[in-house]
């Protein structure tokens, strides 16, 4: 028999891996994500252009712009969607205003429609990669250069990039 | 119902007759006595399912007639919200509990359980949680209002200040499910009587030593995840908001990792009781008895690895859907199982039907119908139309009201002349128990219909056509709520000594160490170990 003390030792131990594990749970899910690009989280540092242009098909890129309700600034894409051959580099910006009397920090989060394809998004440069301050009534053009890499599956005719800015405090620095 | 006690073994503590018990209020508070904290823990669920039971009265008043009668759709979602988790903590699993710390060293032939102390320490947490948990209804803001299942941002972006009371009190309700666990397994790995081998264990003992698992593994993922919450609604961390990089899907994942295990823990222990009730009162053995425990474990096992059939439609790819889809589907396989051995023990036995029998009975049924609406939300495109609809309350009412508070309430009345040393009165409990069938399904069968027709959950108004049914159901509640008041006066009666003195052996069928006692239970027992055989 195993005396009270040394199964009570390895429930406790159970218990602090199980809270840990909780835990752990949320970088493997960024980890898991990353892998199957499932959440549709799209890469968060710059992509080089592509060497070949698929000519043979079109797909859409639809755009949606929205702000967290703590956010005042206007913020809207210049198109609603475009047409456009996988490889082929395009350019769309999404102008904001500060309508407020002061000078504030926004942030935009991305993320792209349907997940799976997401990774198939490639960013060359986009306004999202940094904050951006604005000065009070200050109106601006952000763009975001882009194409669709031209690996994309065929199934996937239609892609959404949707942006959701945020008013970035102190307290929701970014992790 | 016999007089035969000539099943009492030599075992029995001879200091029965001077078995001095402290009084006054001291008693309860410094207790280490099992039979006490688990009396202890029985009353204290009671309690509480009348508590769960007011705020659901509140629900259903408000949905009697649509539109909005009595209360703001704020003070309704702090209504759904404690209602379901002082029903899950407060009623379903200290019951649980209460019945384990009763039951467990007397089945096993163990003198007490194993950790007294902490055994004291894991009961008298829970009032003080619930306080804190109750208290919230009277601060400003009111009660947390985002479901028993507070998913992010409705608990940290949305909610009032209230959510750290709440926190602190899931976190002290863990400490004591945990501990309550833990007790539960060192007892069973190290008290079991001479010759009490693991595949000789009543089934109530093997359920509750794979519940005591679950819970050990998943209440600190609860414990973690509640965390998250307070962290990212105080202290500016961003596990669940986007802004800062975080997923607020990720908190459905972490919930429903806990969420999943969390009911097999509240239907198990149930398991184990009706596989107790069902041979006794067929008068036969229990068909299957090493099936019944690897169904039981594989359903444990199972439970971890489905959690996701409660997200299909955030949007998952559908490779994870259908993985989802079929593990739940294969649960299906354990829990068949079960129910088959059940029938096939009945199967020619000379039955009689006495209250617990007709609550085990009712149990097999209704749980039944509970598993085929729960195999029906597992179809993935039927739960794009099911999902967050009454039919989704009306499956998890089925299973744990019809399953586990049945379940409970048939062990009661099953032990309760082996711990209050008299019968109850059979036609209460059978006042009782139609009052309850019948009730019972006024409450929760048309809310497979008004579900199937869109009706949503967690919403104070709903469309005219849902009127008469919703008019119906409540009818039902108050019925339901007033049929258990019928409950409370069987066990008053039982508690002060009323009704005809019980044998030791209680039920002619019955089988086991525990029926080898007096009626009631001395305050000691086993103090010298049974030998089993």
């Amino acid at each position: 028999m195993v005396s009270h003390k040394v199964i009570m030792r390895n429930l406790v131990l159970i218990c602090l891996g199980m809270f840990a594990f909780g835990f752990a749970l949320v970088p493997l899910y960024d980890v898991f994500c990353e892998i199957t690009g499932i959440n549709g989280k799209t890469a968060t540092t710059a992509a080089v252009a592509s060497k070949r242009v698929d000519e043979s098909r079109t797909v859409t890129v639809e755009f949606l712009a929205n702000r967290d309700p703590a956010m005042p600034w206007d913020f809207a894409p210049e198109m609603q969607q475009i047409k456009l051959h996988p490889g082929q580099v395009t350019v769309m910006n999404f102008y904001v205003e500060n309508h407020t009397n002061e000078a504030m920090i926004g942030r935009a989060v991305p993320s792209v429609s349907p997940g799976e394809a997401a990774r198939y998004f490639k960013k060359i440069e986009c306004f999202c990669f940094v904050e951006q301050p604005l000065d009070a009534h200050e109106r601006k053009a952000m763009p975001v250069q882009f194409y669709v890499d031209p690996e994309l599956p065929s199934r996937f005719t239609t892609i959404t990039l949707s942006y959701r800015l945020y008013k970035n405090t102190p307290q929701t620095a970014s992790r | 119902m016999s007089t035969d006690t000539s099943h009492a073994v030599d075992a029995i503590d001879h200091h029965d007759d001077h078995d001095h018990k402290p009084k006054g209020i001291t008693r309860w508070l410094y207790t280490t006595n099992h039979k006490d904290i688990g009396t202890l823990y029985l009353l204290f669920s009671l309690l509480m399912l009348f508590v769960g039971g007011i705020l659901a009265m509140g629900i259903r008043a408000e949905l009697f007639q649509p539109g909005l009668q009595y209360m703001d759709p704020h003070f309704f979602n702090q209504l759904t919200t404690v209602h379901g988790l002082v029903m899950v903590f407060g009623a379903v699993m200290p019951a649980f509990v209460g019945l384990a710390n009763w039951m467990i060293p007397l089945m096993i032939g163990a003198p007490d359980m194993a950790l007294p102390r902490m055994n004291n320490w894991s009961f008298w947490i829970l009032p003080f949680s619930f306080f804190i948990l109750l208290s919230t209804f009277f601060m400003e803001g009111g009660a947390p209002a985002a479901g028993w299942t507070f998913y992010a941002p409705l608990s940290t972006t949305y909610s009032t200040d209230s959510t750290a009371f709440f926190v602190f009190s899931v976190h002290l309700l863990g400490i004591s499910s945990i501990m309550g666990a833990m007790n539960v397994i060192v007892t069973i790995f190290n008290l079991r009587a001479p010759g009490m081998t693991w595949m000789k264990l009543p089934l109530f003992v093997w359920t509750w030593l794979i519940t005591a698992f679950l819970l050990i593994a998943v209440m600190p993922v609860l414990a973690g995840v509640v965390t998250m919450v307070l962290t990212d609604k105080y202290f500016g961390t961003s596990f669940f908001d986007a802004a800062g990089g975080g997923d607020p899907v990720l908190f459905q994942h972490i919930f429903w990792f806990f969420g999943h295990p969390e009911v097999y823990i509240m239907i198990l222990p149930a398991f184990g009781i009706v596989s107790a009730i069902i041979p006794t009162f067929a008068r036969k053995p229990l068909f299957g008895y090493e099936s019944m425990v690897i169904a039981t474990a594989s359903i444990a096992f199972l439970s971890f690895i489905v959690w996701a059939h409660h997200m299909f439609t955030t949007g998952m790819p559908v490779a994870a859907e259908l993985f989802f889809m079929y593990t739940t589907m294969l649960i299906a396989v354990p829990t068949g199982v079960k129910v088959f051995n059940w029938v096939a023990t009945m199967w020619r036995g000379s039955m009689t039907f006495e209250v617990p029998m007709m609550f085990a009975l009712a149990f097999i049924v209704l749980f039944t119908i509970g598993g085929l609406s729960g195999l029906m939300l597992a179809i993935i495109p039927a739960d794009f139309q099911y999902h967050d609809t009454y039919f989704v309350v009306a499956h998890f009412h089925y299973v744990l009201v019809t399953g586990a508070v049945f379940g409970i309430i048939s062990g009661v009345y099953y032990w309760i002349p082996k711990w209050t040393g008299v019968m109850y009165s059979e036609r209460i409990g059978q006042f009782h128990f139609w009052c309850s069938l019948i009730s019972v399904n006024m409450l929760f069968f048309p809310m497979h219909f008004v579900g199937l027709a869109g009706m949503p959950r967690r919403i104070p108004d709903y469309a005219l056509q849902f009127a008469d049914m919703n008019a119906f159901i409540s009818i039902g509640g108050l019925l339901f709520g007033l049929s258990q008041l019928i409950f409370v006066w069987m066990v008053v009666r039982c508690m002060r000594g009323k009704g005809v003195k019980a044998s030791a052996q209680v039920w002619e069928g019955a089988q086991g160490l525990e029926w080898e006692i007096p009626s009631p239970a001395p305050y000691h027992t086993f103090q010298t170990p049974p030998l089993v055989k």
